[in-house]
């Protein structure tokens, strides 16, 4: 079964999707696309949605589905293909395990809180998923292991255990195995809010030469306003599980239309 | 009679020796079911079906909380009488004290498995680990860190339990020390004395090792 719009092949839709955490709606019918090689930052209060559009992406939440997804649509889309759904018997129905775990192979995701495994050093917990996930040989992961974590400024710290790394050296790796997956598509979640504010640079310079030298797909949740500036092609403002505005970055944070972006990006900066 | 003799008590010893390599040969086996066993309901019960899960919790809350000198009566005299009445004592009973002990065992090792942070599992499942990787490179080592120390202390606690299998007639200190009385009307208070300093000097350092197994996980740089 083919994306309904695959002529125009956004690498990632969303079509009218719902999530509800019990009577919680956080997502009510939300419909966006993201071009491929699109750097898209999602901003908006606590609570408006942001993460869970990351965790539907990375399967680690499951969409409300739909009676009829055909027809009502509540289905996420990657590269044409159903990310939260599978075809069966020519429908759509939700995706088992097995759909999921070969589709989210093509998606990264650097986390808030890093974790990385604690009981394997920095070299291992680079290499672990290509060898046992992408089926690559432990040489070949080791070296493109190197290359990254020298690409993080980390190649001193291979054989160091995270437990003996700053908050920064650690989301670092986890930025260096995130990309050692070579995916399509790499979500970034809020990764320097746990950090201490002289380790957030480190961090972002990373992501910006990330960002500068590859085409990988972003998807951003920050309040770093200056990085959403630098590195993002549009802006999605969030409230309450919907779009309230968006547009290219400069649009939206020099000159946003809609009062509730006034508000929330004055409380922001004025952190 | 019945006064402490010296001479009872090197003549009693290699008895009470025979029922402390038994102790500690029922200890080896009964340890092993406990700890695989343990470990085994323990995943079970996080990635098996609900009702594998309701099964599970229900067999051993029931082994919990009943006594084990009833456990191994039941199940000597249940073998005995509709299965086999030719398995051993020695069988039956690590058997029994083995299945106790894991439903004790599992407990420490569920909770290892529920102190790994939910970010632990995120991100295996975003880096499509699969399953087996997530158990053994991830889980099961962090698990052990932090339940080693106490299924240690559970073996400990059940090697002390062994006497209890004297009821089924398993040869171990106790079980010896009566037999040496029965025969010569002498040395039971000898015989016990020996038993207890035999349980003393073989589980001491045992614990004082755990002890220093749990500061030392403590200190791991995970």
């Amino acid at each position: 079964m083919q994306n309904p719009t695959s002529d125009s092949r956004p690498l990632i839709r969303f079509d009218r999707v719902n999530k509800s955490f019990g009577d919680l709606t956080v997502l009510d019918r939300l419909s966006f696309d993201v071009a491929p090689g699109e750097r898209v930052t999602l901003i908006g209060p606590s609570g408006s949605g942001k993460t869970t559009i990351l965790r539907l992406l990375m399967t680690l939440e499951h969409v409300t589905p739909a009676k009829d997804p055909a027809a009502e649509g509540g289905v996420i889309w990657v590269e044409g293909e159903p990310l939260s759904h599978m075809e069966k018997g020519g429908k759509l129905v939700v995706a088992n395990e097995r759909h999921l775990r070969q589709v989210r192979k093509k998606i990264g995701m650097v986390f808030q809180s890093f974790n990385l495994f604690p009981n394997m050093r920095v070299l291992r917990n680079v290499t672990e998923a290509q060898v046992h996930t992408l089926g690559r040989s432990k040489d070949e992961a080791e070296a493109k292991a190197r290359e990254l974590l020298d690409l993080v400024g980390l190649s001193a710290k291979v054989d160091n255990y995270p437990s003996q790394l700053s908050g920064g050296q650690q989301q670092r790796v986890a930025i260096a195995r995130a990309l050692a997956m070579d995916p399509d598509i790499l979500l970034l979640d809020e990764v320097t809010s746990a950090l201490d504010p002289e380790l957030v640079a480190d961090v972002l310079g990373v992501l910006r030469d990330v960002a500068d030298t590859t085409s990988i797909t972003m998807l951003i949740v920050t309040h770093e306003m200056g990085f959403a500036r630098d590195v993002s092609n549009r802006v999605m403002m969030f409230d309450r599980g919907q779009i309230v505005e968006e547009g290219a970055p400069d649009e939206i944070f020099s000159d946003p239309r809609e009062a509730r972006t006034q508000d929330f990006l004055r409380a922001v900066l004025a952190e | 009679m019945n006064e402490w003799n010296n001479e009872t008590l090197v003549e009693v010893f290699p008895a009470i020796w025979q029922g402390f390599l038994v102790v500690l040969q029922v200890t080896l086996v009964a340890g092993l079911i406990a700890v695989v066993l343990g470990l085994s309901v323990a995943i079970g019960e996080r990635i098996g079906p609900p009702w594998v899960k309701r099964v599970l919790s229900l067999v051993f809350q029931f082994i919990r909380n009943t006594p084990l000198l009833v456990q191994v009566l039941f199940v000597w005299t249940a073998t005995s009488l509709y299965i086999n009445p030719e398995w051993s004592a020695f069988a039956v009973g690590s058997a029994v004290l083995g299945v106790h002990y894991a439903s004790y065992t599992s407990e420490s090792y569920r909770a290892g498995i529920e102190a790994i942070p939910l970010g632990q599992w995120e991100a295996a499942t975003a880096l499509s680990l699969p399953t087996h990787r997530v158990w053994g490179a991830i889980v099961l080592p962090q698990m052990m860190r932090r339940s080693t120390a106490a299924v240690a202390n559970w073996v400990i606690a059940m090697f002390k339990e062994v006497p209890t299998l004297f009821v089924i007639g398993v040869l171990e200190m106790i079980a010896q020390a009566q037999k040496y009385q029965g025969q010569h009307y002498d040395g039971a208070v000898e015989g016990y004395t020996i038993a207890g300093i035999l349980f003393l000097a073989a589980s001491y350092p045992v614990a004082v090792a755990a002890r220093r197994l749990e500061n030392r996980l403590a200190k791991s740089h995970f």
